[in-house]
């Protein structure tokens, strides 16, 4: 067993968890935020991103252990009340269908747009796609997900 | 109205997706609960002669080790063939046993011969490990043309020659007749290749026995969760309808592949008895490609005859469908009914034959996924018509154009009544939209680039809102194909609508809302969609066949229709007037033509009251329909896609893919557009990308996201989408269908313009980089030797 301790969502957590718990395990089971998702078992899907210390990661590639002292937001934690501007350029583009996928999605989306902001680079169509290449939707077909984005990249901008 | 039908209104159901409140299964939790891990068989065909689960009983946590045995020995009945094919011979299928837990032979990879049930998922995993099963290995087949040789191995007892059914439609004389007779003969071999299905959800189930009750609850991923139940409690006997309750709350996309009742839900709900433990199972994602039900898996021939004005005179198609190591639920009807009736496609064809040998392999089941059918005919008779017209030397949308049927109602020899269409606008459409125009100079500046331009059309109908339950009845099914729905009218006015239909991405909550708040003039916010709950809903057949607008929300409409007349009564009689001159709108009840008025809460109050209604009137506002549709419906449109070919690589690039469907009457538009590109994007995974691989031992070496190529953001281009709608007559919306289209229409289009591009024909899917760049350098060895 490993005493674990972060702040999830800006709150101090602490736990004595199994050595090869994943950080995904643990925000699922043991506190129980169930908006991150396990989509599979190769580290492809990206249902299950969250941000670790400001930075999108995948939470089944991670232990819990490894986030001992970090600050990880999930997606229960993106906004205070009401949605943050990226979910909402989610709905107002239908960047969503079965809303499996949509978390791992969102924490992506907004890391992108936080990082190409930082750099001062253009958040292009081409650049959307090719920074999804770790998330996988089966549903959308993408076409909305990259308009939803972009949108969510202005909306970020001037929020 | 803005909010009603025909309005882009944003779904309902996308708050709690987007703040990661979803309630999908795997988020649920009992108490107490415990945890399954399956043994499963690494090989593709062996007998089970031993299962030593001594070792594993022991290990920590460990609660119990269940096998086939046990399992049947308690009364658990086989898993069922929904639908009954009768063979060219009159007889029935070759139907062999499938156990929920095998007992004395496994015959795929995957298949379940024990489980462990544990404390900790990690425990019942490891325990899974330790149990000993001993296996005599017999040899596989994977490939349903293996299968099918003499000498293969045999799967299942009663099914001689691995055969389980051959079964054939249309007229063989006539149509060899009019082959014999034709001016031009295209003929050709396609393949349909096998795909995952890889909703991103995996399936996953949570079984509650409460012995006090003797009840069962399950929550799982299920498309239809009463269907669920009916074969549960009248097949499987795991319980009686009455005592189980089947949830499918949140489900993470289906595609299909969540219809079926699988082996490890029937498992759950009995360990859950045996252990009187809540038993929770959930799919990785190597377990889904190695268990859920794939799709497709055809190898035809394919013979189409022209006269000399070009119009067709016959098809002739013979197809080997791989239906994998058991029958699924519906596994019959998808290479039969689901197929071969669509075969006329949009033409004029007096004469057609098809036979399909359906067969058993050392393979995963095979069943509907996303088109279910329609995809393998559509993709065989446009590539066919494609080819056709390349030899002819003819313009392939004019070829098709020709052969148009133009005039509904119009009976094809495969047994449908195509109801209504605009085959030409929707051709016209989507050329304009291409700029086909265009297209000859947009090749020549790609050329001048070192790429290859090509462009293919591809003119899908499909069937859709299955179906009659008598029509269907009469073809083999075991069900009826209706829908049914329920509007509760609060006291207060509020509106819950409990429908069969299920959602599980289609956005049901949004559209649903849409139809009622434009009969009544109400917000969409005083308007609530109930589904997926045995225990609130009558009944329901599930959402699969793009039924849930058609049939569903036709049931929907009526029970609206049985409301309306209803709450008409209750105002005439408080409003002293004629119920004839009773008018509904805006959320008013008035009397027309003068300023007699009440609200539309006032009349819920009046009906739950009781104290003024009509003579005779029972107190209340809630009505029930079962909605039984009149025909299938048909969509169809036409998809054109335009592609780069890098001739170095191979690697293709689509430049631009354009759809024009009829879809009939739109309730949503942003929600049919969203249901085409997601569509269209499976069938580009089918087309470049998708292809589940089997060895020569049967193993499945595509069982991962590392080796099965899921489409991804970077693979697709952005959709042009576009409708010409003709109304449908068959219900009361004038509805079709929008959920499969898209999988059905695009693959050829996509084949028909990367084999324009490269000038080989010889082409299969998925065309994958090094396969378009081995045709190319085919087609230019065969230049050079010519």
């Amino acid at each position: 067993m490993t005493e674990v301790s972060m702040t999830v969502n800006g709150k101090a957590v602490k736990a004595d968890v199994p050595d090869n718990t994943l950080l995904v395990q643990y925000i699922r089971e043991h506190l129980r935020l169930t908006g991150t998702h396990v989509g599979c078992d190769t580290s492809q899907c990206g249902a299950c991103v969250v941000h670790v210390d400001g930075k999108a990661m995948k939470s089944c590639t991670m232990l819990a252990a490894a986030a001992d002292g970090a600050e990880v937001t999930t997606i229960e934690g993106i906004a205070d009340n009401d949605l943050h501007p990226m979910q909402t350029a989610f709905k107002e583009n239908h960047g969503l269908q079965c809303g499996f996928c949509t978390p791992g999605m969102i924490m992506t989306a907004t890391d992108m747009v936080k990082r190409y902001q930082a750099d001062g680079l253009e958040l292009t169509e081409d650049a959307i796609r090719h920074e999804l290449e770790g998330n996988i939707c089966r549903c959308t077909g993408y076409h909305n997900i990259v308009k939803a984005i972009a949108d969510g990249a202005s909306k970020m901008t001037s929020a | 109205m803005t909010e009603g039908i025909g309005a882009r209104v944003l779904r309902k159901e996308d708050k709690r997706f987007l703040m990661g409140k979803g309630r999908y299964t795997d988020d649920i939790v009992e108490p107490n609960q415990a945890y399954a891990a399956f043994v499963r068989s690494p090989y593709a065909h062996a007998e089970v002669k031993s299962i030593d689960a001594s070792a594993a009983e022991g290990m920590d946590g460990v609660v119990a080790v269940l096998n086939g045995e046990q399992l049947t020995g308690d009364g658990i009945g086989n898993i069922i063939c929904g639908w009954a094919v009768t063979q060219k011979d009159g007889s029935g299928m070759n139907m062999g046993a499938w156990s929920a837990l095998a007992t004395n032979k496994v015959r795929y990879v995957g298949d379940a011969v024990a489980v462990v049930i544990a404390d900790s998922i990690e425990q019942a995993r490891n325990a899974a490990e330790a149990v000993e099963v001993d296996y005599k290995i017999l040899p596989a087949v994977a490939q349903s043309v293996d299968a099918l040789a003499s000498g293969a191995p045999e799967i299942h007892e009663n099914a001689p020659g691995n055969v389980v059914f051959d079964w054939e439609i249309g007229e063989l004389a006539p149509t060899d007749a009019a082959l014999e007779g034709a001016a031009h003969i295209t003929e050709m071999e396609i393949t349909n290749n096998r795909l995952a299905p890889n909703p991103m959800e995996p399936r996953s189930a949570i079984a509650t026995f409460n012995a006090a009750e003797d009840h069962y609850t399950l929550y799982t991923t299920s498309q239809n969760p009463h269907v669920a139940r009916l074969v549960l409690s009248a097949f499987y006997q795991v319980a009686p309808e009455h005592k189980l309750r089947v949830i499918a709350p949140d489900v993470g996309g289906g595609f299909g592949s969540k219809i079926y009742i699988y082996p490890e839900e029937i498992t759950c709900l009995w360990a859950s008895m045996k252990t009187n433990r809540s038993v929770k199972w959930t799919s990785d994602r190597t377990e889904a490609f190695l268990t859920d039900a794939h799709g497709r898996d055809h190898v035809s021939t394919a013979k189409i005859g022209f006269d000399k004005d070009h119009k067709i005179v016959g098809l002739k198609v013979n197809t080997k469908a791989n239906l994998g190591a058991y029958m699924s639920l519906f596994s019959s009807a998808v290479p039969t009914y689901l197929y071969a009736t669509l075969l006329s496609g949009q033409y004029n064809i007096s004469n057609i034959y098809c036979d399909v040998q359906a067969v058993y392999t050392n393979t995963v089941p095979v069943d509907a996924y996303r088109g279910a059918g329609r995809p393998e005919a559509c993709y065989l008779l446009e590539r066919i018509m494609e080819t056709a017209a390349r030899e002819l030397g003819v313009s392939p949308a004019e070829l098709r154009r020709k052969n148009f049927v133009t005039s509904f109602p119009h009976e094809t020899p495969v047994i449908m009544t195509y109801d209504s269409g605009d085959f030409a606008t929707n051709q016209e459409q989507a050329m304009t939209a291409a700029d086909f125009d265009g297209f000859e100079a947009r090749r020549a500046e790609a050329a001048s680039r070192g790429k290859l331009r090509g462009i293919g059309f591809s003119n899908y109908i499909e069937a859709c809102g299955i179906a009659p339950s008598a029509a269907v009845g009469s073809l083999g099914a075991g069900v009826g194909l209706w829908e049914s729905a329920e509007v509760r009218v609060n006291p207060v006015g509020t509106i819950e609508v409990l429908t069969g239909s299920h959602s599980h991405g289609q956005g049901h909550e949004t559209t649903f809302t849409q139809v009622v708040a434009e009969r009544f003039g109400l917000p969409t916010e005083n308007i609530q969609i109930v589904h997926g709950d045995t225990d609130k809903v009558q009944f329901g057949m599930g959402t699969y066949g793009s039924r849930s607008g058609a049939v569903g929300m036709s049931a929907i409409f009526k029970a609206l229709d049985k409301v309306e007349a209803k709450a008409k009564k209750i105002a005439a009689h408080v409003l002293e007037a004629s119920e004839d001159d009773i008018v509904i709108e805006g959320g008013e009840v008035k009397v027309a033509g003068t300023d007699k008025t009440m609200g539309w809460h006032e009349v819920g109050l009046a009906a739950y009251t009781g104290h003024n209604l009509p003579e005779g009137m029972e107190p209340g506002l809630k009505e029930t329909s079962f909605y039984d549709p009149t025909n299938f419906t048909f969509p169809a449109g036409c998809y054109i896609c335009e592609v780069e070919v890098d001739p170095d690589t191979g690697v293709t690039d689509i430049i631009q893919f354009v759809a024009s469907d009829d879809f009939g009457t739109i309730i949503n538009p942003m929600i049919v557009e969203g249901q085409v590109h997601g569509g269209i994007a499976q069938g580009i995974g089918q087309a470049m990308l998708e292809n589940v691989v089997y060895d020569d031992d049967a193993q499945q070496l595509s069982a991962s996201y590392m080796d099965y190529a899921m489409p991804r953001a970077d693979d697709l281009p952005n959709y042009s989408v576009h409708h010409a709608s003709t109304e449908c007559p068959g219900n009361p919306l004038g509805m079709k269908g929008c959920g499969e289209a898209g999988a059905i229409g695009s693959p050829p289009a996509v084949i028909n313009a990367i084999t324009d591009a490269i000038g080989n024909n010889d082409l299969s899917m998925p065309a994958t980089p090094s396969k378009v760049w081995a045709a190319l350098q085919a087609a230019s060895a065969k230049q050079a030797a010519e």
